[in-house]
């Protein structure tokens, strides 16, 4: 795999030229019209007109000025002056007349200015009738230009001049003032001590504190004396929280970790097959080939990163809403480690060419998703005997959807992989349900349940309605697995079955409001937390996410759109829409909710915000150009325009969706670093801590360190 | 709700639920097609190459990007003379123990439908060289390149088919490019991807036609069809673009004698029915045969070959190339 990476970035740039030819619609713009010269004129007029009368209005104000002046009654006028002083102005006139010195005053030169009489009408003579030609337009932009900066100049001219003259008559006021100032009588001056004196007052400051010393009884306060200037908006820390058992922290945090790596890589992989649309010669290894990289990449961001996230997230909501602990430790690590060994051999098989069969996410053989069936059963038995010791009456919403989700799980798979229905269209029909279930039964059901526990916990308020929850829960059960087939809308399948299908997304309608309702009515009243939190933004964007994308998969499902949208690279902007912009921006919300607690340590403020602004700038650079794309090639296919055309008009989208796509990746290598930074962090000195440990020695006490 | 604070209750309520919808708009929907089902009587049997190359296109993942189902919307007609039917996959069985049936229908059309490709491009030396890299014919194509189905030898023994490799997409290799066994098997599939046809003419109708502007292939319309759209779509993955060809695989068409020469009759019998006269070039599949060309596509075609590339050819009529259809019919009868 030689290829540079300089190589593809440089193509990626060259590349964008056509896509900003191709996108935009050139305007009808021409300086071979007539109508763009009058038009050109006519705006010069106006400037040259406007210019103009802003010049009279000056010399009218100045003429004016002289006018008023030369009649004597400003004698009240310059009490007004007084009155206006402020008291250091004051002050300076009680000493000046304390003095009886006469400052005098600077003298300035007029400068008399020459009438002009500009003729401005002149200067756009002649470019109204010679139109046409190019020689004679030529000569006229030249003849114009010089007239044009000339006249702007001259207008500079006259203004600097007026002002001058304006300056000059106030000096003059200014004379005639001191003057007054001078001739004042004595008592005068005890009247504008008086005026001083009035100006000067101001409160003492403790009128209401009064004048005792400040102190916080109750330590409501934590005053940071050296905090330096912040780069990024300061958020809240995570609170301390009361102790989690180390071994199920352990294991969440081993589940998070592997789910990281599965993250990194399977997105490394998908970052690699986009930059394939735009290089296709990239390398020529039949194991790095893009058939085989394809599903490498869907499989290990789905059960390698998504699942092993999930589960990890699971198995500490399930144990505290159940308020009860795990029921066994050694089947969740005996699931985790056969979860991962699924993952790793499913690449390995894909790459080598060991394929099922080619229907998506179900291109891992039976051995090997076999070995991921038994994790979740394993996982299954785990969660229902941790919430059949569960010590609270009810059961918590989170854990109907989180165990809902891993029993329909290992049902679809069963479906999927027993052979006794996959013959023939069989294996379609299968297909279709197995697809869809495993996004919706599965990521969205069980992210669902989580979301129900993280979210009222970071707005530390309760969910807005347990009934809405509910009914999101059994209409999703209802009408998501109905919709498989939608995949197949005029395809050889039954015809009743489509329609069933297509009924069924938009009864999808109901949930997918009822949980978005939920989620933001429990917002309210605390959207400003947004502010100083940072997962929160992390789950805004997963819930917005889940109604566009939910909703946007309800209206693809119908004949009409299906027609345009259908086989298009539509239909994967709309799958990293839901997957990447519901499903891992929530794992990411509950990741930072959860690992702060765990660990004790926080990730840096600025690589959090940079991985949220990039994954979401990211996502939408590439899946806007690929859902433009995909609408105009869906067109050409209905005009009946030959395929190959349609091909090369989608080479600008496919570079966007890999700028997107990078931009994606690089958000991924901060959150490893962040997960990196709250799992470990350097050891550093705790003064107070070691201050009071050394006290603690010195006075021989044997009691811990208080936390 | 009391009954649902029973976790049994509860969990037990949701799987039947969830279990039952599967059986009823998964499990009994695909077992009843699988039975119900049955190949159409003209169904080719698979070659025993064909099934291994099958096997070479589910390890490669070919189906990421190419499609095998005609839907029945006028937008597919495209990629077959019919809408596909259960029946064109009730034969499809498990593959092996380990790997499951592949109908292989796809989901995503990156690359052309596949489904009638052996009538749309059955050229055993196209598809060799287009494999190996498909920018030698396709210069805008995204398609991966599968070098590695083919093995460079510096001398050709006689059973080696030989695939002709412009010098720049050796990549430096010495010798001649060899096609292996997997890029046989692989192209025998493609070749035998075809569309069955219907017993009786009773095939299903397209749905949502277009209105007014009349497609490829449907024939009946006065005035001229767009010779260079059926150029591009049918003839220019081998001539290419520029008329030209590729030496020592396609034949060039700029200045061709067949095309601006005067034997009509032999022009047009290419176009309909193929040609492999010339050992020096590949053998050119009946284009215009399978897709059921009248003589309007064929005079488009001629008159687009005879006007470009500086080729200053006779304009032909329909009427004119329709005598001469139905001549080389009476002579092939």
């Amino acid at each position: 795999m030689k290829i540079p990476f300089s190589l593809s970035i440089l193509m990626l740039v060259a590349g964008v030229y056509p896509a900003t030819g191709q996108t935009m619609s050139p305007s009808d713009f021409t300086f071979h019209s007539a109508k763009t010269w009058i038009i050109l004129a006519f705006i010069i007029t106006i400037i040259l007109l406007v210019a103009s009368v802003a010049l009279r209005e000056k010399v009218a104000a100045l003429r004016k000025h002289y006018r008023i002046k030369r009649k004597e009654e400003n004698r009240t006028e310059l009490e007004d002056y007084i009155h206006h002083l402020n008291s250091s102005q004051i002050e300076t006139i009680l000493k000046c007349r304390g003095k009886k010195k006469v400052a005098n005053l600077p003298v300035v030169f007029i400068f008399l200015l020459g009438i002009l009489n500009v003729n401005i009408a002149a200067a756009q003579s002649g470019n109204r009738s010679l139109l046409g030609e190019g020689g004679i337009i030529i000569t006229l932009i030249l003849v114009l230009v010089p007239i044009l900066v000339g006249l702007f100049l001259l207008f500079i001219k006259i203004t600097n001049a007026l002002n001058r003259q304006k300056n000059e008559l106030r000096l003059k006021e200014a004379e005639k003032l001191s003057d007054y100032l001078k001739e004042l009588p004595e008592e005068a001056d005890t009247a504008l001590k008086k005026r001083k004196a009035a100006l000067d007052y101001s409160l003492t400051h403790s009128e209401l504190s009064g004048n005792q010393p400040a102190e916080d009884v109750k330590g409501l306060l934590n005053i940071n004396r050296s905090a330096g200037l912040p780069v990024v908006a300061v958020k809240k820390k995570a609170l301390p929280r009361p102790h989690i058992d180390p071994a199920l922290s352990r294991l969440v945090l081993w589940y998070l970790a592997c789910a990281t790596f599965w993250l990194l890589f399977g997105t490394t992989v998908g970052e690699y097959i986009g930059i394939k649309f735009v290089a296709p010669d990239a390398d020529h290894l039949s194991w790095l080939s893009f058939g085989r990289l394809r599903p490498v990449h869907t499989n290990s961001v789905f059960w390698g990163w998504a699942s092993l996230g999930m589960l990890g997230l699971g198995y500490y909501v399930v144990p505290r809403v159940s308020n009860a602990p795990l029921a066994s430790m050694k089947m969740a690590w005996w699931a985790l480690y056969l979860i991962n060994a699924a993952v790793i051999a499913g690449t390995i098989c894909l790459m080598v060419g060991i394929n099922n069969g080619g229907g998506e996410y179900r291109e891992y053989i039976w051995p090997v998703m076999l070995l991921f069936g038994v994790g979740l059963g394993l996982t299954l038995m785990n969660y229902i005997r941790t919430i059949a010791k569960r010590t609270t009456r009810e059961i918590y919403i989170s854990n109907w959807y989180i165990v809902a989700a891993v029993i329909f799980t290992i049902v679809i798979s069963l479906a999927a992989y027993i052979p006794y229905w996959q013959n023939g269209l069989g294996e379609t029909i299968i297909q279709g349900y197995y697809m869809h279930q495993g996004v919706g039964m599965w990521f969205m059901l069980f992210t669902l349940g989580i979301v129900y526990y993280f979210l009222p916990q970071q707005l530390n308020k309760p969910i807005y309605s347990y009934s809405l929850g509910i009914l999101a829960f059994w209409t999703q059960i209802l009408f998501y697995t109905l919709i498989g087939t939608h995949h197949f809308v005029f395809s050889s399948i039954p015809w009743w079955l489509q329609t069933v299908a297509i009924v069924g997304s938009a009864g999808m309608a109901i949930p997918v409001i009822a949980g978005t309702t939920n989620f933001l009515m429990t917002f309210k009243g605390a959207w400003y937390k947004i502010n100083d939190s940072y997962t929160l933004p992390f789950f805004l964007v997963g819930i917005i996410f889940y109604f566009t994308g939910s909703m946007q998969g309800t209206a693809e499902a119908f004949r009409f759109t299906n027609l345009i949208w259908h086989f298009t690279d539509f239909t994967v902007a709309h799958s990293h829409l839901t997957m990447y912009g519901i499903i891992c921006f929530f794992l990411w919300a509950c990741i930072y909710a959860v690992v702060p607690r765990l660990t004790g340590r926080e990730a840096p403020q600025i690589t959090i915000g940079a991985h949220f602004w990039l994954a979401l700038i990211g996502l939408l650079f590439y899946s806007i150009p690929l859902m433009y794309g995909g609408t105009l090639r869906g067109m050409m296919w209905l005009e009946g325009k030959p395929f190959i055309e349609s091909v090369t008009m989608m080479a600008p989208y496919w570079l966007w969706r890999a700028i997107g796509g990078s931009l994606m990746w690089l958000s991924h290598l901060f959150f490893a670093y962040n997960i990196y930074k709250m799992l470990t962090s350097k050891y550093t000195v705790d003064i107070r801590e070691a201050a009071i440990r050394k006290l603690q020695e010195q006075t021989n006490m044997e009691s811990s360190p208080v936390t | 709700m009391k009954f649902f604070d029973n976790h049994k209750k509860l969990f037990g309520t949701a799987t039947i639920m969830f279990v039952g919808l599967t059986l009823l708009v998964a499990i009994i929907p695909a077992i009843n097609n699988q039975q119900k089902n049955r190949p159409l009587p003209d169904a080719e049997e698979m070659s025993p190459e064909a099934v291994k190359g099958k096997v070479v296109f589910i390890a490669n993942g070919c189906v990421a990007c190419h499609t095998q189902q005609v839907r029945n919307v006028e937008m597919d007609k495209t990629w077959g003379s019919r809408p596909g039917l259960p029946a064109d996959y009730a034969g499809i069985k498990r593959t092996d123990f380990w790997r499951n049936t592949a109908t292989l229908m796809g989901t995503e059309r990156t690359g052309p439908d596949l489904t009638d490709i052996g009538n749309r491009q059955p050229s055993l030396d196209w598809n060799l060289v287009h494999l190996y890299n498909p920018r030698i014919v396709v210069k805008e194509s995204v398609m991966p390149a599968y070098p590695w189905l083919f093995t460079t030898r510096e001398q050709a023994s006689a059973s080696d088919v030989v695939v002709n490799v412009p010098e720049a997409y050796k990549k430096g290799k010495e010798g001649t490019v060899v096609a292996t066994e997997d890029a046989l098997h692989l192209v025998a599939y493609l070749q035998f991807l075809k569309q069955t046809p219907l017993p009786g003419n009773n095939a299903p109708e397209f749905l949502y036609t277009r209105e007014g502007k009349e497609t490829v292939g449907s024939g009946n319309t006065p005035g001229e069809m767009d010779g260079k759209a059926l150029y591009i779509a049918n003839c220019q993955a081998c001539h290419q673009a520029n008329g030209e060809g590729l030496p020592g695989a396609f034949p060039p068409l700029k200045g061709s004698s067949i095309v601006t020469g005067n034997n009509l009759q032999l022009y047009v019998d290419i176009i309909l029915n193929g040609y492999d006269a010339r050992p020096e070039y590949g053998a050119m599949a009946p284009v215009g045969a399978n897709l059921g060309w009248t003589e309007h596509e064929v005079a488009a075609i001629i008159n687009y070959e005879r006007s470009n590339w500086g080729n200053d050819g006779e304009k032909v009529s329909p009427e004119e190339i329709k005598e001469i259809m139905e001549f080389i019919q009476q002579q092939t009868k």
